[in-house]
């Protein structure tokens, strides 16, 4: 295959990703990492690599238009940041010292509970307002712009919330993607913060906690130029239309399709994994 | 010096966040271009892992390279911006905390700032 070729094709190939990552919700960086792997036959740790590069990319380009909804809590998420930065760099740290295969299966469920969340239903919000210790200590409050009076918010159970923050920071540093799935489970279920301060303020965290383990991936040579240029250009370009056409486009349909592609691709990375063909 | 709110703060954050990603695009883009100046060679094996330690980046490593206009390394030093493109975000919060004079958010921000330029500079060694 020429240069050329390959190059054109993964570029596509990301900016599909991208597209149907920002209009499901699901971020593009989870799906590209499997079709790297299985369909371009590229190495595990250069589509984790590249994949990391565009998580930085497409989290740093939403940003501005999350800051106009006024929903994201700047101190929540830096007091989480220590949580997520930490467990990127042991998961960055993990990744020469776990098999590829054990790393492709836990990328296969990381995928199925993606696909899960998107699937499951979610109850209404009840604002958590109960005051704590801890919470009121941290500043870890706000308030929600609610009509017709803005609704105050405080967090509940940081200790649970912090610690799962450490596991999505190790998943995001092992598997070189967001894990905003883990995040907004820490923030929206076990902190009871209003759902859309979980996901907006969980998309600021994103690109601080992949620094983290770029670092690490790039002295170990995971960031391989001639992947991670065509992947994060196509994720980028992709997930900033995506974000345009999300107010015009009907998500339901391709939410569900999106959802099967993902559960498909999770099986065959733990397919994969077990039977050691990665 | 007044104080700023978050909001403002927010808001000055999202407009550094999206010019450094634009400047690092652009820089990835044209190392791109460079990159595919022959573009009916053969494109390399990637699937095998093979770590280069002559290669490691490092942020004179890419500018060196650059200069001598090497695709790949035009390309490192976008990804190399992009990566200090959420570490600014860092710094600008803890700048943020102490104008609005919150030691405690200035100590947690800072925290975060020293685990990222750990990971930058240590990284794996």
């Amino acid at each position: 295959m020429s240069v050329l070729l390959f190059t054109s094709l993964i570029f596509l190939t990301s900016l599909f990703a991208g597209l149907l990552g920002a209009l499901t919700g699901l971020g593009g960086g989870v799906v590209i990492v499997p079709v790297l792997v299985l369909l371009f036959k590229v190495d595990l740790r250069y589509a984790i690599g590249a994949s990391l590069v565009s998580v930085i990319a497409t989290s740093s380009g939403a940003a501005a238009a999350y800051v106009r909804e006024g929903l994201s809590n700047i101190r929540i998420g830096m007091f989480l940041e220590i949580a997520t930065t930490l467990g990127a760099l042991l998961g960055a740290y993990l990744t020469a010292r776990v098999s590829s295969h054990s790393i492709a299966i836990l990328f296969g469920v990381v995928l199925l509970y993606s696909a899960y969340t998107s699937f499951r239903g979610r109850a209404q919000d009840t604002l958590a307002t109960k005051q704590n210790h801890l919470a009121a200590k941290l500043k870890l409050y706000g308030t929600y712009p609610s009509l017709p009076t803005p609704e105050p918010y405080c967090a509940q159970h940081v200790p649970l919330g912090f610690g799962t923050m450490f596991g999505a920071g190790t998943l995001s540093g092992l598997l070189g993607i967001g894990s905003g799935a883990v995040k907004v489970l820490a923030m929206d279920q076990a902190m009871k913060l209003p759902f859309k301060v979980s996901t907006t303020t969980s998309n600021f965290m994103i690109g601080v906690t992949a620094a983290a383990s770029a670092g690490i991936y790039l002295s170990r040579g995971y960031i391989e130029p001639g992947i991670a240029m065509p992947v994060m250009l196509g994720v980028l370009i992709g997930s900033l239309i995506g974000s345009k056409l999300l107010v015009k486009a009907r998500v339901a349909t391709l939410k569900v399709v999106f959802g099967l592609v993902i559960v498909l691709l999770g099986a065959e990375m733990i397919y994969s994994g077990v039977t050691g063909r990665i | 010096m007044r104080a700023i709110t978050d909001k403002q703060m927010e808001i000055s954050i999202g407009r550094m966040l999206r010019v450094g990603v634009t400047i690092s695009a652009s820089i990835v883009f044209l190392g791109g271009l460079l990159y595919l100046r022959r573009p009916w060679g053969a494109a390399p094996d990637y699937s095998h892992f093979v770590a280069e330690p002559e290669s490691l980046p490092g942020i004179m490593g890419a500018l060196q390279g650059a200069t001598h206009l090497n695709a790949e390394s035009i390309i490192q030093l976008g990804i190399l911006l992009l990566i200090a493109t959420p570490i600014t975000r860092v710094i600008f919060c803890v700048a943020g905390f102490a104008r609005q004079k919150d030691r405690l958010y200035v100590l947690v921000s800072a925290t975060v700032l020293v685990i990222l330029i750990y990971s930058l500079f240590q990284g794996g060694r």
